[in-house]
C-alpha cells in the first residue's frame, strides 16, 4: 500500500468523484438537497441569532452532566428520524415488491437500508438515549452534584456523537454496509465486500463505542463512589441500580465488541484471515463472539428502561415499589444470566443438542426474573392510586406489550421451535415487540417523566397522548402481521416476492408504519407545543408529579451544582421520605461551591477521530496518520491544561437558592 | 359461550389464511413435530401471560384516582407470600418447558437419522434412506444424488416417507437451508458440512429458499422442494439423466460464479468426488484441500516448507485476477470477488477459466486433486 506513486491515489486514496452517492442514486440526491438546503437554514439561523458562542460555552464545552445528558437525547432523536426513515423505505419496498414490480430499492440500496436501519436504531438511538438519560438522571437520584470524571464524559458524547458523523457520511459519500446489522464474515470479508460499505461500520462502531465504554466507567465510579451519605446500596433508587447493571455490562461487554471489530479489521486491512475461508479462518468464531457481546448488548438496552419503570409506575400509584428486594436481585440475576445465552442466536448452525439445549434453557430462566419484575410492577399498582398522566400510559402499554413479546422470545428459546423460525419475519416481530414495547416506551416515558425536571415545565398532556396511542397501535398494526408473515414461511432481508398472497399482510405493516409516524411526529408536535406553552406548563416546586426520589428535590431546572447541601438519605424513596418527615430547606449557611470547568477538548478529540477514521475507511493514509497523531498530541496537551475547576462564589449559591426560596413561596 | 364465539370471529381471518401458515401446518413429520412444540411452548406460557394481562388492565383500571372506593395503602409494599408466589410460578413453567426442551432438542436434532416415519410408522431395518448433498452457491442451490448420479440446481426432489439425509455445505459466504413444510432449518457454511435429517409425508410441491442474507442475489435464492411417490422420483431421477448434462469440475466452476434467479438445471452426470472437494474449498484445480491441510496441521505441521502452501489455501480469492483495482479494491492487494456494481449478478457467468496461473504445484504426496 505504500508504493503507490499516483499522487491523486495518495492524498484521495480510493476516493472518487464516481464515490459520491448523490452523483448518480436520485433518492440520495433528493435527501442530499434536503440536508444541504435544512443544514444552511439550521446553521444561517444560529449565525444570525448569534447563537454559536452561546452554544460552544454553554452546551458543546460543557461537562455538566444534565447538559450532556441532554446533548445525548438529542443525537438519539435526530438519530431515530434517520432510522425510522429507513424503516419506512424498507416497508414501502416490501408493500409493493411483488411479482412483475421489482419495487423502487434495487439490492444493492435495499440492503443497505436494512443494514443502516439496524445500525443506527441500535447503536445511534437505543445506545445515545439511554446513556443520556442515565446521564442526566442518576448524580441527581444520588444527590451528586456531578459525574465521577465530568470531563471524561463531555468526552464520550462527542466520540458517539464522531461515531454518528461517520455513519450519516456514508450516506453521502461512499456507500454504507450491505451485510446486515453484525457484519457476519464471511460475507463482511474483504473478498466478499470489498468496498467502503463495511469499512464505514467498522470505525463507525469503533469510534462510537470508544463513548460508550467510558461513559460506562464513568457512570460505575459516579454510582459507587458518589452517592450521598446514608444511600447504601439497598437504598439506592431502582432507577440507579439498573443503571448500575447496565453500565457493569457494557465494561464488559463492549470490549468484545472492540476486540472482534479489530480482528475483523485486521482480516480487512493487513490480510489476516480470523474469520476468512482462507488459510484456516473461521466465520463462526466471529459469530460467536459478536454475540457474546451482542446478547448482554440487549440487556443494556432493557435494564434502563424496567428502572424508569419502576419509578414512573411507584410515583404515579402513589406507593412504594412492590418487592424491592427481589426487584434489585431480579436485575442482577438478568445482569449475570444475559452472558450465558448468546448462542440461542445460532441454534441453527449445527451446534450440538446438548449445547443447543443448555442455551435453550438458560435463555428461558432469565424469564424468570423478568416475570417476577412484571409482578413487582403489577402489585405496586395494587392499592395504588394511579394516576393516570402520559409516562403512565406508556408504562400500560409496555407492560401488556412486553409480555407477548417475552412469550414469543420463550417460543424462540425452544431449539426445535428455533429451529423454523429463526431469521424469520417472527424473530423479526419478536425483537421489535421487547424494543419497541420495552426500550422505546420505556424511554418515549422517561423523557415525558423527566422532561419538567431538565427544562422546568411539563410536556404537553394532549399531544403525548396522541403520541402514545399512535406509537401504540401502529406498532400492533405493524408488527402482528410480521409474526403472521413469519409462520408462513417468510424469511428476513427478502426484496422481492412472488407469492401474491404475502401482500396483504406488508401493506398492513406498512400501514403500521405510518401510524407510528404519526406518533414519531406528534412527539415533536408536543415538543414545540409545551415551548410555546412553557408558562402554563411551569414546574415551580421542582417535584411536579409528587414523586418520590432525590431528583424531585431540587428545583426544575436543577442549578448547576445540584444541590446546595448534599442530602442525607435514611430510607428508600429518600424524597418522600424527606416529605412525609417535614423536611425543610435549608435557607442559610451556604459555601462556595467547587466544580469542574469547562473544556473544548472533547470537541477536538471527536473531529480529529472522524478525520481519522475517514482516512482509514477511503484509504488516505496520509490523513489517518496525522489524525492519530493529533489526537496523541491533543490527549497529552490536555494533560497540562492545569485550569479544570473553579468555585462558585457564596453568594451565587446565595442568590440562587433565595430565587427558589421566592418562586416556592409564591407556588405556596 | 358469547366469549367463544367473539373469540373464534377474532380468529376468523387467520382460519382462513390457515393454508398459507407453513409452519403451523406443514407436510413432513420433523416440521410437524416442531409444529407441536410451538403449540405446547406457547399453552405453558398462556398459562401466566394471560392472567398477567388481565391483571395489568383490571388493576390499572380498579386503582384509577377517580375510583375512591378503591383500597389505598401507600406503605404497603412487602409480602412474602406473594414473593414467593410471584418467583415460584415462572419458576414452574420454565421447569415445565425446560424438560420438553432437552428432551425435545435431542429427538429433533437435526444431525440424528430418524427413527420414524410418522407417528406412527417406526424406521425399520428395510427402510432405504436417500441421501442428499446441498450445495448453496451465490446464489442458487446444487443439490447432488449420490446413490443415483445425479445432481440439479435449484429444484429438489425425494420420495415421501423414505427418510432423507441431507448434507450441506456451501461455496463463499454463509447461506440457510430451509423447507419448511418439510423441516426446520440449517446453515450452509463454506469448508463446514451441516446435516439435516427428515422426511416428506405428502406428495406436492413445496417452497425452499435461503433464510440467511447471503448478499445481492439473496432474494431470489428459492427452490421447488417435489414430495413424489417412489415411482414418480423413479421417473423423475430418469428424466433429469435423459435431459442433463455432465456436471464435472469444470461445470462447476462456471456454475459456481455469482448469477442470481438461476433457471431449474439438471445434470445427468457428477464428476467423482465432487462433493468433498466442493466441501474442501478445492475443486479448482491446485488448491490444497481444507481437510489435507487440517491433517497435516494435525501432524504437526509443515514449518517453513510449507510456504509454499500457501498460496493454496486462498480460497476467497480465486476471482482476484478478472477484478482490476478500483474504487473496491481492498488494502489487503486481493481482488474483488463481488463487485460494486449489481448489474452483472443476473448474467449466469461465462467469463473464462479463473486464473490459477499462479499456483505452484504441491508436492506429489500431498495433492490430491487432479493437476492442472
Amino acid at each position: 500500500m505504500f508504493t503507490n506513486t499516483n499522487l491523486m491515489e495518495f492524498i484521495f486514496g480510493r476516493l472518487s468523484w464516481d464515490s459520491l452517492a448523490f452523483t448518480h442514486e436520485p433518492i440520495i440526491l433528493v435527501t442530499f438537497l434536503g440536508v444541504c438546503v435544512g443544514g444552511i437554514a439550521v446553521l444561517g439561523a444560529l449565525t444570525y441569532f448569534r447563537l454559536w458562542g452561546y452554544l460552544w460555552k454553554e452546551w458543546f464545552t460543557s461537562v455538566d452532566h444534565k447538559k450532556i445528558g441532554i446533548m445525548y437525547v438529542i443525537l438519539s432523536l435526530i438519530m431515530l428520524l434517520r432510522g425510522f426513515a429507513d424503516a419506512l423505505m424498507m416497508r414501502t419496498q416490501q408493500a409493493i415488491a411483488f411479482g412483475a414490480n421489482e419495487g423502487y430499492l434495487p439490492p444493492h440500496h435495499y440492503d443497505q437500508v436494512f443494514t443502516a436501519h439496524g445500525v443506527i436504531m441500535i447503536f445511534f438511538f437505543a445506545m445515545p438515549i439511554v446513556t443520556g438519560v442515565m446521564n442526566f438522571v442518576v448524580p441527581l437520584q444520588i444527590g451528586a452534584r456531578d459525574v465521577s470524571f465530568p470531563f471524561l464524559n463531555n468526552f464520550s458524547f462527542w466520540m458517539t456523537a464522531a461515531g454518528a458523523v461517520i455513519i450519516m457520511l456514508s450516506l453521502f459519500v461512499g456507500e454504507f454496509a450491505r451485510t446486515g446489522w453484525l457484519a457476519y464474515p464471511p460475507l463482511s470479508g474483504a473478498d466478499y465486500s470489498p468496498g467502503v460499505g463495511v469499512d464505514y461500520y467498522i470505525w463507525g462502531l469503533q469510534v462510537a463505542g470508544v463513548g460508550t465504554t467510558l461513559s460506562g466507567i464513568n457512570l460505575i465510579a459516579t454510582i459507587v463512589k458518589m452517592r450521598a451519605p446514608g444511600m447504601t446500596m439497598m437504598k439506592m433508587p431502582i432507577f440507579t441500580w439498573t443503571s448500575l447493571c447496565t453500565n457493569v455490562l457494557i465494561v464488559a461487554s463492549f470490549p468484545i465488541l472492540t476486540a472482534t471489530l479489530v480482528l475483523l479489521t485486521l482480516d480487512r486491512y493487513v490480510g489476516t484471515n480470523f474469520f476468512t475461508n482462507d488459510l484456516g479462518g473461521n466465520p463462526m468464531m466471529y459469530v460467536n463472539l459478536i454475540w457474546i457481546w451482542g446478547h448482554p448488548e440487549v440487556y443494556i438496552l432493557i435494564l434502563p428502561a424496567f428502572g424508569i419503570f419502576s419509578e414512573i409506575v411507584s410515583t404515579f400509584s402513589g406507593k412504594r415499589l412492590f418487592g424491592y428486594a427481589s426487584m434489585v436481585y431480579a436485575t442482577v440475576v438478568i445482569t449475570i444470566l444475559s452472558y450465558l445465552v448468546w448462542l440461542h442466536h445460532f441454534f441453527t448452525m449445527g451446534s450440538g443438542a446438548s449445547v443447543n439445549a443448555f442455551f435453550g434453557i438458560t435463555t428461558m430462566i432469565i424469564s424468570i426474573p423478568t416475570g417476577a419484575k412484571m409482578f413487582n410492577w403489577l402489585f405496586t399498582m395494587y392499592r395504588g392510586r394511579i394516576r393516570y398522566e402520559v409516562p403512565m400510559y406508556w408504562t400500560i402499554g409496555f407492560m401488556v406489550t412486553f409480555v407477548i413479546g417475552g412469550m414469543t422470545g420463550v417460543m424462540l428459546a425452544v431449539p426445535p421451535a428455533d429451529f423454523v423460525l429463526h431469521n424469520s419475519l417472527f424473530l423479526i416481530a419478536h425483537f421489535h415487540n421487547v424494543i419497541i414495547g420495552g426500550v422505546v416506551f420505556g424511554l418515549l416515558a422517561g423523557v415525558n417523566f423527566w422532561f419538567p425536571k431538565a427544562f422546568g415545565y411539563k410536556l404537553d398532556p394532549f399531544w403525548g397522548k396522541m403520541s402514545f396511542w399512535f406509537w401504540l397501535v401502529g406498532f400492533y398494526f405493524a408488527f402482528m402481521p410480521l409474526y403472521v408473515l413469519g409462520l408462513m414461511g417468510v424469511t428476513r432481508r427478502v426484496n422481492h416476492f412472488e407469492d401474491p398472497s404475502l401482500q396483504i399482510w406488508f401493506v398492513i405493516a406498512a400501514f403500521g408504519a405510518v401510524l407510528i409516524a404519526l406518533g414519531i411526529g406528534s412527539f415533536i408536535i408536543q415538543l414545540v407545543v409545551s415551548f410555546f406553552k412553557r408558562e402554563e406548563l411551569r414546574d415551580t416546586t421542582g417535584d411536579p408529579w409528587n414523586a418520590r426520589t432525590l431528583e424531585w428535590s431540587t428545583s426544575s431546572p436543577p442549578p448547576e451544582y445540584n444541590f446546595a447541601f448534599t442530602p442525607v438519605v435514611h430510607d428508600h424513596d429518600s424524597w418522600y421520605d424527606m416529605k412525609k418527615r417535614g423536611y425543610v430547606r435549608p435557607l442559610e449557611g451556604f459555601k462556595p461551591i467547587h466544580m469542574p470547568k469547562n473544556t473544548g477538548t472533547g470537541v477536538i478529540l471527536s473531529a480529529l477521530s472522524v478525520g481519522f477514521a475517514f482516512g482509514m475507511i477511503w484509504y488516505m493514509w496520509w490523513l489517518a496518520a496525522l489524525s492519530f497523531l493529533a489526537i496523541l498530541v491533543v490527549s497529552i496537551a490536555h494533560t497540562f491544561n492545569y485550569k479544570r475547576d473553579y468555585y462558585i462564589p457564596a453568594e451565587t449559591v446565595v442568590a440562587t437558592e433565595a430565587a427558589r426560596t421566592k418562586q416556592l413561596a409564591e407556588q405556596a | 359461550m358469547t366469549l367463544i364465539r367473539r373469540l373464534s370471529a377474532l380468529t376468523l381471518p387467520l382460519a382462513l389464511s390457515g393454508c398459507n401458515l407453513v409452519v403451523m401446518s406443514p407436510s413432513g413429520d420433523i416440521a410437524m413435530q416442531q409444529r407441536d412444540l410451538i403449540l405446547v411452548s406457547v399453552a405453558l406460557m398462556l398459562l401466566i401471560i394471560v392472567p398477567v394481562i388481565c391483571l395489568t388492565l383490571y388493576f390499572a383500571w380498579h386503582y384509577r384516582r377517580s375510583n375512591t372506593t378503591a383500597k389505598y395503602d401507600p406503605e404497603w409494599h412487602h409480602s412474602t407470600r406473594l414473593e414467593v408466589v410471584i418467583w415460584s410460578a415462572p419458576l414452574a413453567i420454565i421447569i415445565a418447558l425446560g424438560a420438553v426442551t432437552w428432551v425435545s432438542t435431542h429427538q429433533l436434532d437435526p444431525y440424528r437419522p430418524l427413527d420414524r416415519i410418522d407417528s406412527k410408522r417406526p424406521v425399520t431395518a428395510e427402510t432405504k434412506p436417500i441421501t442428499i448433498e446441498v450445495v448453496a452457491l451465490d446464489w442458487k442451490w446444487l443439490f447432488l444424488y449420490p446413490e443415483q448420479g445425479i445432481a440439479t440446481v435449484n429444484e429438489i426432489a425425494a420420495p415421501i416417507d423414505t427418510p432423507i439425509e441431507f448434507k450441506i455445505t456451501g461455496s463463499t459466504v454463509m447461506n440457510s437451508f430451509y423447507i419448511p413444510a418439510l423441516a426446520g432449518q440449517i446453515y450452509a457454511m463454506p469448508g463446514m458440512q451441516t446435516k439435516l435429517h427428515a422426511v416428506m409425508n405428502k406428495e406436492g410441491v413445496y417452497e425452499g429458499f435461503s433464510a440467511n442474507y447471503s448478499g445481492d442475489g439473496f432474494s431470489g435464492m428459492r427452490f421447488k422442494f417435489h414430495g413424489l411417490s417412489n415411482a414418480a422420483f423413479g421417473d423423475w431421477v430418469s428424466r433429469v439423466k435423459s435431459q442433463g448434462s455432465a456436471l464435472n469440475r469444470d461445470a462447476y466452476l462456471k456454475l459456481e460464479r455469482p448469477s442470481s434467479r438461476v433457471p431449474v438445471t439438471y445434470y445427468a452426470t457428477v464428476e467423482n468426488g465432487l462433493y468433498d472437494a466442493i466441501l474442501n474449498l478445492c475443486v479448482q484445480p491446485g488448491q490444497m484441500c481444507a481437510n489435507e491441510m487440517m491433517h497435516i496441521d494435525k501432524m504437526g505441521g509443515a514449518g517453513v516448507d510449507s510456504e509454499e502452501n500457501r498460496k493454496r489455501l486462498e480460497y476467497d480469492t480465486r476471482w482476484a485476477a478478472e477484478a482490476g483495482p478500483g474504487a473496491t479494491y481492498p488494502a489487503t492487494g486481493h481482488g474483488a470477488k463481488q463487485g460494486q456494481e449489481a448489474e452483472g449478478v443476473n448474467a449466469p457467468a461465462a467469463a473464462g477459466d479463473a486464473g490459477h496461473d499462479g499456483h505452484g504445484a504441491a508436492p506429489d504426496q500431498l495433492n490430491t486433486n487432479p493437476k492442472p
